[in-house]
């Protein structure tokens, strides 16, 4: 089966919105999207990532952390919290590469029973963005990379 | 740290200059000797040649075979990999959605499953024709 297409657009200066389709009802996909044992399924990253760390309060004011175990660690908390539609929170990395705290708008739209989910991230600034694309790029091919030493070494 | 992300950080780093952006830039369109790469920049040779070390530390610049000239050319691949970051962002994304297709495929199939089992439990058979499959 053929993966729907996932837009990237940089809409104004500090933002960036991904858009996607997922062959299941809203409830479904937003329970993906909330549920530790279901987001440690799916949410890994580049290649070889992990996430031990998946903790989820969902409600106004809710912190949440996932984290690596290793090096990564990321969290925020919820602004908004609109089930099964919409999912506003803060997320800033453990060790602030992406150059501050950005907020994440999720949502969620379904039409005959397939789920359209936008996720806008808006940055502090222009900068701060495309310092955070430009290290996640970074940090995803360092990543990418040994795993291809743990597979030469192996 | 190792090698490979050594070399990475090299081509942030090598890029961060806006004198050998512009080196790049002038490669673009073309192989170019030292000396030719110091003319436009009002800089002397050996400053010229310390910058392009760093590029060719970082692997975006390689020299050609020509004895004399040495020229330097663009090497397109770690500029490509550098400046191409949203592709890559995509990438990553596209990883972990295909992950959550998978999963919705997975819930969605257990959901019928408990469906199935549920309506063959309640019966009678009228009961599931009003179902949509």
């Amino acid at each position: 089966m053929k993966q729907p297409a996932l837009t990237v657009t940089t809409p104004s200066e500090r933002e960036l919105v991904m858009t996607r389709e997922f062959a299941a009802p809203r409830g479904m996909v937003f329970d993906a999207l909330t549920k530790p044992e279901l987001v440690q399924r799916w949410l890994l990253g580049p290649p070889g990532w992990t996430m031990p760390v998946c903790d989820i309060d969902l409600r106004v004011g809710g912190k949440w952390r996932n984290a690596d175990g290793r090096e990564m660690g990321m969290g925020g908390t919820f602004k908004e919290m609109v089930r099964p539609s919409r999912l506003v929170a803060t997320e800033s990395y453990d060790d602030h590469w992406t150059g501050g705290e950005t907020l994440v708008t999720t949502e969620l739209v379904e039409t005959r029973g397939k789920t359209t989910v936008s996720t806008t991230v808006r940055y502090a600034t222009r900068e701060a963005r495309d310092a955070a694309l430009k290290m996640g790029a970074t940090k995803g091919l360092e990543a990418s990379y040994v795993r291809l030493d743990e597979l030469l070494t192996a | 740290m190792k090698p490979h992300s050594y070399t990475l950080d090299a081509t942030f780093a090598a890029l961060a200059d806006p004198t050998r952006r512009a080196i790049l830039a002038r490669l673009a369109s073309g192989e170019a000797s030292v000396a030719e790469l110091a003319e436009p920049f009002d800089m002397s040779q050996p400053a010229i040649s310390k910058h392009l070390k760093v590029l060719e530390r970082a692997g975006l610049i390689s020299r050609g075979r020509e004895a004399q000239r040495r020229p330097r050319r663009l090497e397109p691949r770690p500029l490509a990999e550098a400046t191409d970051w949203i592709e890559r962002y995509r990438r990553i994304w596209e990883g972990n959605y295909k992950r959550l297709d998978a999963l919705l495929q997975e819930l969605k199939d257990k959901q019928k499953r408990t469906v199935d089992a549920l309506l063959d439990e309640v019966k009678p058979k009228a009961k599931r024709k009003r179902r949509p499959r």
